[in-house]
């Protein structure tokens, strides 16, 4: 596949590694946070930990937009499945987060509500077409990456006059995270950020620049292949080595520094921020979440339906809220791989294939048993 | 009376036992399946039973689309079977298959149906003995079920069972994986795309006799349907109380498959196969069967792909390609699309 | 939160769509956020949707880049051998 398959080469990994390793200074730290659940996932999948010398810690940082959902937004979403005048469309990762009560919409659809997993909005549409005595509501969730296409498809929908199409809008923010995650009394000290590479593709480069000059931090914005995330990681290591703190853009086969603006400029004509949204982790944050104008109104699921919003404590024992900051391990959560695991999840990092949980059970426990063992 | 081939729909009399149902089973079923067993016309099939050891198996399929790129519910249920009884290292002998089928199910697509399965039967040399036939209210069935029974007869001096696998031991697959899987998304709605990839639902008897005579002393057989060669080597390494090393890098997987997973999000290790087979065999019988596999037409595009180890935890992990290490896991239920 | 795939434009086709193939696997998808797409571009492909297209200028730049690292290391390496020597 073009442009997938020279960036996983595996010598060329383990050359750039071995220089990672001449170069990282003993004695110093190189913690680095990704901000992006598909980072998350492509460091385990392709086991890159193995391949870094231990003074180079990569740590999941709140990049999963199924992971930082509260519990009451999903409630909602499967409130809304089981209207009988509701077809509710969403992407496939969402049908297993549990809400309260270990519901799900996968539960609400063995009930017999109407739930269909679709790869695109343009999926939803043609439901909504083909089913016009039903409202047709479509899960919308996603960080930047994911808004302009849940824009495009309601402007689709308005144009069309598709009328029982509605958008039960949860789309979040990048920059509003990190600021979450380096303003926060408790949190992890940080060398080095891997900035989201398709968000960035959509809101170029500058956004990250305030938090490079403010708090003195090395953001590379990184691709998905392995190659791609250990040259990202190479050029981190040289910016800390460098005393350098600068905005650098790995990824420029797919982005410029002004990332797309038609797409920006569709989030911003269907989009305004909520003056506040909660996220799993961080409680409620300002500026950092998006609505639908009420100008379409008359596709706002939350506008047509009435949704009251009820924050949901996590369960005790999960410890996703620090998880998602960083501040905690999947292996040192008290329930990992015992009341939580995918069979059973507490919370949505076990769920979504890109959280830190899932990440590790799926890829990575082996290692902790081999620890363990190795004790 | 007459049945309306064309146009005509399944009705609750034809599972009723009367003369429609005997119409619908002499015109349908016994003519698209007849031999001289079935045409003996009972309710069972009477024969003698053979020497050695037999094998018996049992399958629903409850498939949807029935109709899918490379096969049908009705080819499917006929293949599937008779790899059931094969992969127990024995040579298929019968089948029956039951019917449960939906009222309004449309006859044309009832018939393709059962011409499919016939024709599987005939291309397999194993034939469907006896079988029966019920009709459902609309809405209790997808269109229809089926459910088959195989039985087979070992072959002499081999002894396949999952909990046979031994650290040292080499694990081959017998071609491409996660074929099938991805045909049915293509035409699964909300995920349709184009592409030229076919289910690989194949009768794989005549590849394990070709096995079994070149190495009988192999000692796992497995076909990786749902839930692909990942759920099938996760299972035997718990059933042998062993671990596996996977090399990714050995996996034989076509560019389109691999470009469909890619689009869905999917790993092709957790996607079905119906046409493909596992096999742990003894490290020393390894090279000749694998030349045995590649020289056969069912198994043109075998190899090797890891090996089983000594682990306590049963864990069956993979070498990526750059030296990084990860788990196999074993999933809890369907792998779903996914767009992070 | 990104999965995308590198796609290239095998047709452009009315109302904002485009067919695109991904290792011969082709689907139908919306363009409406990328200009001047022309049969052979690549361009990142993301639940249906292009987001950008792939500049093979660039592409190219970082696949040098990743090359010249691993050489730089052992031209480096050979000096210290040499020294050591």
């Amino acid at each position: 596949m073009k442009y997938v398959d020279e960036y996983r080469d595996g010598a060329r990994a383990r050359e750039i590694a071995a220089v990672i390793g001449a170069e990282v200074q003993p004695g110093r730290r190189y913690n680095i946070m990704d901000f992006c659940g598909g980072h998350t996932h492509s460091i385990a999948r392709f086991g890159l930990e193995d391949l870094l010398p231990p003074s180079v810690r990569l740590i999941h940082g709140p990049g999963c937009p199924v992971c930082v959902l509260p519990t009451g937004r999903i409630d909602s979403a499967i409130e809304l499945a089981r209207r009988p005048d509701v077809i509710l469309c969403s992407y496939g990762d969402m049908l297993r987060v549990p809400g309260s009560g270990r519901d799900s919409l996968l539960k609400a659809k063995a009930d017999g509500a109407a739930v269909r997993i679709v790869y695109s909005t343009l999926d939803a549409l043609k439901v909504a077409r083909q089913n016009p005595d039903k409202t047709v509501v479509f899960f919308a969730i996603g960080f930047e990456t994911t808004t302009p296409p849940s824009a495009l498809a309601l402007l689709q929908a308005h144009a069309e006059g598709l009328e029982n199409f509605a958008l039960f809008c949860n789309h979040v923010m990048t920059p509003p995270a990190m600021r979450a995650i380096l303003t926060s009394e408790e949190r992890v000290p940080l060398e080095g950020v891997i900035g989201p590479g398709h968000v960035s593709v959509i809101t170029g480069s500058q956004v990250y620049q305030p938090f490079a000059e403010q708090w003195q931090l090395p953001i590379v914005i990184s691709g998905f292949e392995p190659l791609d995330l250990l040259q990202a990681i190479l050029m981190l290591v040289r910016q800390v080595n460098n005393g350098r703190a600068e905005v650098e853009n790995q990824y420029a086969r797919a982005l410029q520094q002004d990332g797309n603006p038609k797409a920006r400029q569709v989030i911003e004509q269907v989009f305004t921020l909520r003056p506040s949204f909660e996220w799993r982790g961080f409680g409620a944050l300002p500026d950092s979440a998006l609505s639908i104008r009420p100008e379409f109104a008359a596709f706002d699921a939350e506008a047509r339906f009435a949704l009251p919003y009820r924050s949901v404590p996590d369960h005790k024992a999960c410890a996703c809220a620090e998880i998602v900051r960083g501040l905690k391990r999947p292996q040192d959560c008290r329930i990992f791989g015992t009341a939580c695991t995918p069979d059973h999840p507490v919370g949505s990092c076990m769920v979504s294939s890109e959280g830190a949980c899932a990440a590790h059970w799926a890829y990575g426990r082996f290692r902790d048993q081999q620890q363990g063992a190795a004790q | 009376m007459k049945l309306d081939w064309v146009s005509g729909r399944v009705e609750l009399t034809h599972g009723g036992g009367g003369r429609a149902m005997a119409r619908l089973v002499d015109e349908l079923f016994k003519s698209a399946f007849s031999n001289p067993l079935l045409d003996a016309g009972n309710d069972q099939a009477t024969f003698t039973v053979p020497a050695g050891r037999m094998v018996m198996t049992t399958d629903g399929y409850v498939i949807h689309p029935l109709f899918f790129p490379g096969g049908d519910i009705g080819s499917l249920a006929v293949h599937g079977t008779v790899n059931d009884v094969a992969m127990g290292g024995a040579r298929p002998l019968y089948l029956s298959a039951g019917f449960i089928l939906e009222e309004g199910f449309p006859l044309a697509d009832l018939k393709r149906i059962v011409a499919s399965m016939a024709a599987a039967s005939a291309e397999a040399g194993v034939p469907i003995v006896t079988g029966d036939t019920k009709v459902v209210e609309r809405g209790k069935a997808d269109g229809v079920f089926i459910t088959t029974a195989g039985i087979g007869v070992v072959y002499d001096g081999v002894e396949v069972s999952s909990d046979r696998a031994r650290p040292g031991d080499v694990i081959i697959v017998s071609g491409t994986i996660g074929d099938h899987g991805v045909a049915i998304l293509s035409v699964r709605e909300g995920l349709e795309f184009d592409s030229e990839i076919r289910s690989d639902s194949m009768a794989l008897h005549r590849l394990v006799e070709t096995m079994v005579q070149v190495a009988p002393g192999l000692r796992v057989l497995r076909d990786p349907t749902r839930g692909g060669v990942a759920a099938t080597l996760n299972e035997l390494a718990q059933a042998s109380a062993v671990g596996m090393e996977l090399d990714e890098a050995a996996l034989p997987i076509r560019p389109q498959v691999r470009g469909a997973c890619e689009l869905l999000g999917l790993d092709p290790l957790y996607v079905a196969n119906e046409g493909k087979l596992l096999c742990i065999c003894p490290p020393e019988d390894a090279d000749r069967l694998l030349a045995a596999m590649r020289a056969h037409p069912q198994g043109q595009d075998a190899a090797i792909i890891g090996q089983v180890v000594a682990d306590d935890h049963r864990f069956v992990t993979m070498a990526t390609s750059f030296g990084g290490r990860r788990v196999v896991d074993w999933l809890a239920g369907e792998q779903l699309p996914r767009i992070c | 939160m990104c999965l995308a795939v590198p796609a290239q434009v095998v047709a452009l086709l009315p109302d904002g769509m485009a067919t695109v193939d991904v290792a011969g696997v082709k689907k139908d998808v919306s363009v409406a956020l990328v200009d001047g797409l022309a049969v052979g571009d690549y361009v990142i492909l993301h639940v249906g949707y292009a987001l950008n297209r792939i500049d093979a200028d660039e592409a190219a730049r970082t696949l040098a880049l990743l090359a010249e690292i691993g050489q730089l290391d052992e031209a480096r390496q050979e000096l210290l051998d040499g020294g050591a020597a």
